[in-house]
């Protein structure tokens, strides 16, 4: 067995705002019907969290559900056990339709931490992220700069963001730029 | 800057959030029909200038396509509707209707 990395090995980047390249990060894409009661059953099995509303993630101990699309969730799990919480999720969803996939190591995650958080990016995504509109437990699907992203936020100032694994790099560059020390004009 | 709501998420975002997928509503002639028609609906394109309904998809979002409703000479946005189903909605006719009084109707 290979010994996993992601894709930056845990880059910091110290600015106005903290950049961080979260490390290995368990995630798995689930889609199907959202309001089937089986799929709610096996994701609460799994993660111990009930299906978020439209553009929601809901967090616990165990992990995260986020809100994709009208058909998909992202599950937030430890990396370690993505492949036995995939097969335990594929038992339970048994005669329905459904895909389940390990997508842990096609993604690269990213914390962007620190006052000036949400003006790093706005920077990049076409979204209103002042307080009253952007708030704990939001998630949007947008883009930074030219890469598509989802990002939420996980308490004030503070921020998670997934990307593909392949653009990883260009992504920590993007937000390592955005979070300079003297760019963050403090508009929020 | 077009603003568009994507009817799937909800979200109302800029332009650049989301991919153009042409006219909208076209009746798809395949391999076995006949050749004008074949032609017609690969090629042949309303392009007016005024009202147009479109297909686009929330490429940066939720990845979902849908459908809108524009003023291709002004931009204004009647209205954006599922991406399943043929025809504009009744609401989204009358929406325009009542921008447009002297627009002739779909089709
Ligand atoms: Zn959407």
């Amino acid at each position: 067995m290979s010994n996993a990395i992601s894709i930056l090995n845990g880059a910091t980047f110290d600015g106005a705002v903290k950049i961080t390249e979260a490390g290995l990060r368990g995630m798995i894409t689930l889609r199907g019907d959202l309001s089937s009661v089986q799929l709610k059953s096996a994701v609460s099995a799994v993660v111990g969290l009930g299906i978020p509303t439209q553009r929601k993630i809901n967090r616990g101990p165990k992990g995260g559900v986020a809100w994709m699309s009208p058909d998909e969730l992202l599950l937030l799990v430890d990396y370690d056990n993505a492949d036995a919480i995939v097969a335990e999720i594929t038992t339970a969803m048994a005669g329905e339709h459904h895909m389940a996939v390990n997508v842990s190591d096609a993604r690269a995650v990213f914390l962007i931490e620190g006052q000036g958080a949400r003006e790093v990016l706005a920077k990049g995504a076409p979204v209103d992220l002042s307080t009253d509109a952007f708030r704990v437990g939001d998630l949007r699907r947008s883009r930074i700069g030219q890469l598509a992203a989802a990002f939420w936020m996980t308490e004030d100032d503070h921020f998670e963001l997934v990307c593909f694994r392949s653009v990883g790099a260009f992504m920590f560059d993007w937000l390592s730029n955005a979070a300079r020390e003297g760019s963050v004009p403090k508009y929020f | 800057m077009l603003m568009l709501k994507c009817p799937n998420c909800g979200v109302t975002a800029e332009e650049t959030e989301f991919a153009p997928g042409g006219e909208a509503h076209l009746t798809r002639f395949a391999s076995g029909s006949e050749d004008q028609a074949f032609s017609d609906y690969l090629f042949a394109r309303k392009n007016p200038r005024g009202v147009h309904f479109e297909r686009w998809r929330h490429a940066f979002g939720c990845g979902k396509w849908f459908h809108a409703a524009r003023c291709t000479a002004t931009l204004e946005v009647f209205g954006t509707y599922t991406g399943q189903t043929s025809t504009p909605p009744d609401d989204i006719t009358a929406a325009v209707k009542a921008k447009r009084p002297e627009w002739e109707g779909f089709k």
